[in-house]
């Protein structure tokens, strides 16, 4: 995807790195989920992480956001080793991460959820819910709660991210589950976060949403196994991982 | 006390709970003010009409909703101990008439309590078509000494509508005795909502029953605690689906947040004919870490997590 506002910004390969992971591993119930895990989060860049279910994607989101620790290795934001902080520290320092599942909250409007921390002024809010293809009238003042459909949830969970105004914004497959009319409002936020200056981690199945990132990751077994350009990445990871001798085994599908 | 002390005492005491006093002076809504077993103000409004009478120990009140009457504001009551030992024992009859709407709004101030008693029986029958909404707040001192009893029996007639929300989040509950019994007839809506923050040594008991006896009537239980310290509680949602198509629920959420609360729920679903339906969920646990690590992701604290969520629960 053509972004001309990040024209000013060198090649990805020479753009400094806000985040570095070296050398990660966790293992979870007896089995490496993360397996000697280790790249670099570019300023400025959307960076796609492709990867069938149970490659430790989103373990590695939770590694990231302090939700969990690994077992070995280390993670640098902004030039601090973060590895043993915790999620407020992490936030506080400028990392979000917007759940794959996010959490239901009965009695806290959506106003209110996009100012937890930060208090951006109404129409900055209302930019926000603009940006994801939300009426403001209409969302402001709802929970939320179970009232709101899994869609609307996760369209106000990126909003909230972007609310946050996040060096680094974690996308836990912020396109799952959204009907083929909401995804363009999904793209329109992330490219928004881009556009804000925050480097994105988007994790994805969809060939669709990867088409967002600057540069394309391939996850499997818990490492990265290939990284290029969103269209020849899908290509391969459309010939290379569907016959991939782990896709459909059991323990494929847990993390 | 003389009288226009307890009246201006009453009011400050209400403005200290954020509320906005003049809501109580206002001469076009109605309002209600009793200290102990002192009636210091009674406001009447058209198609409202309220009586009272003092007895030994508290106040007998009737609120009557002439029919088809649609009051624009909600009418104010205000109930308090001030000192810090006393009983208030307040009898309450309220007839909603067919086609009548009705909002109002009780406020219980005890904020001195070490020995008192507030005890509220009340027999409210809303009729045909008529709609009543109806919360009552709390707002007592962190002494704990405080025993408060309401009982209630509401009746609800075809298609009418029962709302009620009992709130108990500012300071010590002390003791809580709470029993309301809802019968709904034809295609009426019965709604119950507790909300309570425990901490201490607070002993909550709840009791929410709805017997749905009409065709098509509708019921729901719902309650929300807080717990912590040693606090304890007990709620019994009990709903009968007594006629074709009635449908109720109980909905309780008890949040321990404490390692010495004793936290129990007893939902009874119990249906007389085969075209009613009630369903019930309970859960009771210490704060969903999912929803902690979410708030803690956007930047807060723990504690300022805990406190979001409980607020959000409460509110």
């Amino acid at each position: 995807m053509f972004r001309p506002e990040l024209c000013f910004l060198p090649h990805v390969g020479e753009r400094k790195q806000v985040l570095t992971a070296e050398n990660l591993r966790l293992t979870l119930n007896g089995r490496q989920v993360i397996n000697g895990l280790s790249f670099e989060v570019k300023e400025g860049t959307i960076h796609g992480l492709l990867g069938v279910n149970g490659t430790g994607k989103t373990t590695l989101a939770n590694l990231l956001m302090g939700i969990c620790y690994p077992d070995e290795g280390s993670i640098v934001f902004q030039g601090q080793d973060i590895t043993r902080r915790s999620i407020s520290e992490r936030a506080k320092m400028g990392i979000s991460l917007a759940w794959q599942e996010p959490a239901r909250f009965e009695g806290l409007s959506v106003r209110e959820y996009l100012s937890l921390r930060r208090q951006p002024g109404m129409e900055e809010i209302e930019g926000y819910l603009w940006t994801v293809g939300l009426l403001p009238a209409q969302f402001l003042d709802r929970a939320v709660d179970a009232t709101l459909s899994g869609g609307e949830r996760k369209r106000v969970e990126l909003a909230s991210v972007m609310a946050m105004k996040p060096s680094l914004a974690i996308l836990d497959e912020p396109d799952s589950g959204i009907d083929v009319l909401s995804l363009p409002h999904i793209m329109n936020g992330i490219a928004a976060m881009g556009k804000q200056g925050s480097s994105v981690l988007l994790i994805t199945h969809s060939e669709e949403a990867i088409k967002a990132a600057d540069e394309v990751w391939i996850a499997c077994d818990g490492r990265i196994v290939n990284t290029g350009q969103p269209q020849e990445l899908c290509e391969w990871f459309k010939n290379h991982c569907s016959t991939c001798s782990h896709v459909g085994e059991p323990e494929h599908n847990g993390a | 006390m003389i009288a226009v002390e307890e009246y201006e005492a009453m009011l400050e005491a209400y403005g200290r709970t954020g509320a906005d006093p003049r809501v109580l002076r206002n001469g076009e809504t109605g309002s209600l003010i009793v200290h102990e077993n002192k009636v210091l103000r009674v406001g009447q409004a058209p198609g409202l009409k309220i009586e009272t009478e003092p007895t030994a120990s508290g106040v007998s009140v009737a609120l009557v909703v002439a029919e088809g009457a649609r009051l624009e504001h909600p009418v104010h009551l205000c109930f308090g101990v001030l000192p810090r030992e006393g009983l208030q024992e307040i009898v309450l009859s309220v007839e909603a008439q067919a086609g009548s709407e009705l909002t109002a709004v009780a406020h219980c101030l005890f904020p001195n309590a070490v020995d008192v008693t507030h005890r509220m029986d009340a027999d409210i029958r809303i009729g045909d078509g008529a709609r009543f909404s109806y919360r009552e707040t709390h707002y007592h001192g962190e002494a704990g000494g405080i025993r408060v009893v309401p009982r209630g029996k509401v009746s609800v007639g075809k298609k009418g509508m029962w709302q009620s929300t009992f709130a108990l989040i500012e300071g010590c509950v002390g003791v809580l005795d709470y029993d309301f019994d809802v019968f709904g007839d034809e295609s009426s809506i019965s709604e119950l909502t507790v909300k309570v923050s425990g901490k201490k040594k607070d002993e909550i008991d709840i009791v929410e029953k709805i017997h749905l006896d009409g065709q098509g009537a509708r019921g729901l239980a719902k309650s929300r605690l807080v717990l912590s310290d040693n606090a304890r509680a007990m709620v019994r949602g009990e709903t009968y689906g007594n006629a074709p198509f009635a449908r109720g629920h109980i909905d309780c959420l008890e949040v321990v947040n404490g390692d010495g609360v004793v936290a129990s729920a007893v939902p009874v679903v119990h249906v007389n004919d085969r075209r009613a339906k009630v369903t019930h969920e309970a859960a009771i646990g210490s704060i969903d870490s999912k929803q902690m690590q979410t708030l803690m992701a956007r930047g807060l604290s723990e504690e300022e997590a805990v406190d979001v969520i409980v607020r959000g629960i409460l509110r």
